[in-house]
């Protein structure tokens, strides 16, 4: 992790606040210090243009919430930023580096670290082979090193370690030894943030991280996606609870019909016409806050 | 009826140069099927090029025998390659129908017509072992038997060193898997994708996996071709291939003692079946005996294909395997 979680306590909210405060409020706005910036991004599913994105960018340090109304394509352009969908057109940068036609695993060494929206625990694995499973160039994971184990012996404990560390975090060590399939929905969503932890990442993009959760699990699941931030990470991620993107964003971007249609702070969005009516259609007159207002997007694309 | 005839036969049989071979082979579709999820069904291809390697290279090019090992165990992992570049992209089954593909046509080239004074047609290729029982310290006139069967000094060489083989790669198969490599594996197995979003190359490991289990096809055509001093085209079908997935789910797949249990009791059933419908059929028994001896010979695979059936409703995982984990896939 780039920063030890406690340098900054609670700081970081307010650092990435005042970041965006001048960012003017239109699609595409330049950042002050983006990590993610993406340039004519199409994807075409024979006529249906899913993702039209012509620019965007991504602050760093900061929580981006990525929303809009079914179809909309945030888990298409979410698909292709990680490179496991390829655009007819586009490019984009993360860190600067172009990542265009990058393969997944690729994107995912170098940093930018996904979830999903159906959550991918490794069912017939425990939730510690599970863990495990995340960290990065390990020794054993080469084929011919594997038949030795001094070879990754001591490598494999400081991994047990760190994993045990996660774990403990996200209250999940008495589960450690039990089979990720016999897990709740909420926990193997638990599950699979702290597998992404593993790999140390810069950038973590949840897909949905509160589709299936119960409410009881929502505010700890809040807590350590605000943690990330605290941690230094960049998130962005796609939901549809707006409470959820009212209380943790620090910035909000706007998709409708494969376009970003705009951007800003999470109480000014809410407030924006196009917001309104591309996004909550002719209902905008009734509470938001009804709980859990979440879509779900079942097989959208995958 | 003579139950020690019968019993002595299902000894024989279960640790017979099949149940080796079988053995062998459901080692690598462990590896493939098991461990990584990839469904090979052409294992005998595999199969038909360690055990034609031997024979032409020997017989052919009048190389040493262990030349053609060699030459085996490159030509499977080349095969396994070619196999994998179009198709591991892909969705599972897609690598199903091109490796069961593949396997018919490795069968048809080598006993076709065209290449008959290469291959031997469909009589196949006979005696090129003699440069393996070189190395045999068994003399001539040691034998073994077991009830009424007799194995010769031949035999018991072909069987010690199979069997040798066979614990060898149960444990290299062993070391592999409990390695960081398996668990990347498994996780391939239950959801590549996942995988692949933690910054491991799938593709590279599900070659890999795939190569490894070609190569321990093709010891296994080694050992068939040395054990039977012959190789047969028809031997290397598709069923071949199906007997080595019924002995691995037998066994109990993502177990490393799977394969090795399953051809163990497939053999004594499938051979044990056999000598006792046959040896009913000469008492007389009621009802068994309105059958003849080939129809008998058929009647024994129904058995058999019934008995997998009832293994599957009542213990799905297999032998070995663990019922909690299979539950799992339900949810």
């Amino acid at each position: 992790m780039p920063d030890s979680p406690d340098a900054a306590s609670g700081s970081r909210k307010d650092a990435a606040v005042r970041a965006l405060a001048d960012v003017p409020r239109t699609p595409g706005s330049p950042k002050p210090d983006p990590i993610l910036v993406a340039d004519h991004v199409i994807r075409r599913f024979g006529g249906l243009t899913a993702v039209d994105v012509e620019h965007v960018e991504v602050q760093r340090g900061a929580i981006t919430a990525l929303i809009g109304p079914n179809g909309a394509g945030k888990t298409t352009f979410f698909n292709l930023l990680t490179g496991f969908d390829t655009p007819d057109t586009g490019s984009w940068l993360f860190n600067g580096k172009d990542i265009a036609g990058v393969p997944s695993y690729k994107v995912a060494r170098l940093g930018m670290i996904r979830t999903f929206q159906l959550t991918k625990a490794l069912s017939k694995m425990t939730v510690l082979e599970n863990m495990r499973l995340g960290a990065t160039a390990q020794k054993g994971e080469r084929l011919l090193a594997s038949m030795f184990g001094f070879l990754w012996g001591a490598q494999e404990k400081a991994i047990t370690e760190k994993a045990d560390d996660l774990l403990k975090r996200f209250n999940m060590h008495a589960k450690r030894a039990d089979f990720a399939g016999e897990l709740s929905g909420g926990q193997r969503k638990l599950l699979e943030m702290a597998r992404a932890l593993m790999t140390d990442p810069e950038m973590v993009m949840l897909d949905e991280p509160m589709a299936g959760v119960n409410p009881a699990l929502t505010q700890s699941l809040l807590e350590h996606i605000k943690n990330l931030r605290e941690q230094g990470m960049t998130v962005l991620f796609v939901e549809h609870d707006m409470d959820m993107v009212r209380d943790i964003s620090d910035w909000v971007i706007v998709m409708a019909q494969g376009k970003v249609i705009a951007e800003g702070p999470p109480d000014e969005v809410m407030r924006d016409e196009a917001v309104i009516v591309a996004y909550l259609g002719g209902h905008h007159d009734k509470a938001l806050t009804s709980t859990g207002v979440s879509f779900t997007e079942e097989g959208e694309d995958q | 009826m003579d139950w020690g005839y019968i019993l002595s036969v299902m000894v024989v049989s279960a640790f017979g140069v099949e149940a080796i071979v079988f053995g062998l082979a459901a080692i690598g579709v462990n590896m493939q099927f098991g461990y990584t999820g990839l469904l090979n069904f052409g294992q005998s291809a595999f199969m038909a090029v360690g055990g034609y390697s031997v024979a032409v290279t020997v017989i052919e090019f009048g190389f040493n025998f262990w030349v053609g090992v060699i030459l085996g165990l490159v030509i499977a992992a080349l095969l396994a390659v070619i196999l994998g570049i179009p198709t591991l992209r892909l969705r599972a089954d897609y690598l199903a129908i091109v490796t069961i593909a593949a396997a018919e046509i490795v069968r048809l080239l080598v006993r076709s017509v065209t290449f008959k004074d290469f291959f031997g047609g469909s009589d196949g290729k006979q005696s090129f072992a003699s440069g393996f029982f070189a190395l045999s310290p068994l003399a001539s006139d040691v034998s073994l038997r077991i009830g009424p069967v007799a194995l010769n000094n031949r035999q018991i060489f072909v069987l010690i060193v199979g069997w040798a083989i066979v614990f060898l790669g149960c444990l290299l198969v062993w070391l592999m898997v409990r390695s960081p490599w398996g668990r990347v594996l498994k996780g391939i197995r239950e959801d590549e994708d996942a995988v692949r979003s933690l910054g491991k190359n799938v593709y590279l490991y599900k070659m890999q996996a795939l190569v490894i289990g070609g190569m321990f096809g093709a010891i296994a055509g080694f050992v068939y071709a040395v054990g039977n001093e012959a190789v047969s085209p028809d031997f290397f079908g598709t069923d071949t291939t199906f007997f080595v997935y019924a002995i691995l789910i037998l066994g109990g797949a993502a177990r490393v003692f799977g394969p090795v249990l399953g051809t163990v009791i497939f053999w004594a059933i499938i051979q044990g079946t056999d000598v006792f419908l046959r040896s009913a059929i000469d008492v007389g028994v009621p009802v068994i005996s309105l059958m003849n001896g080939t129809q008998a010979a058929v009647v024994r695979f129904m058995l058999v294909g019934l008995g997998i059936m009832l293994l599957m409703i009542f213990r799905p995982q297999g032998i070995l395997g663990d019922r909690k984990e299979l539950a799992l896939d339900a949810r």
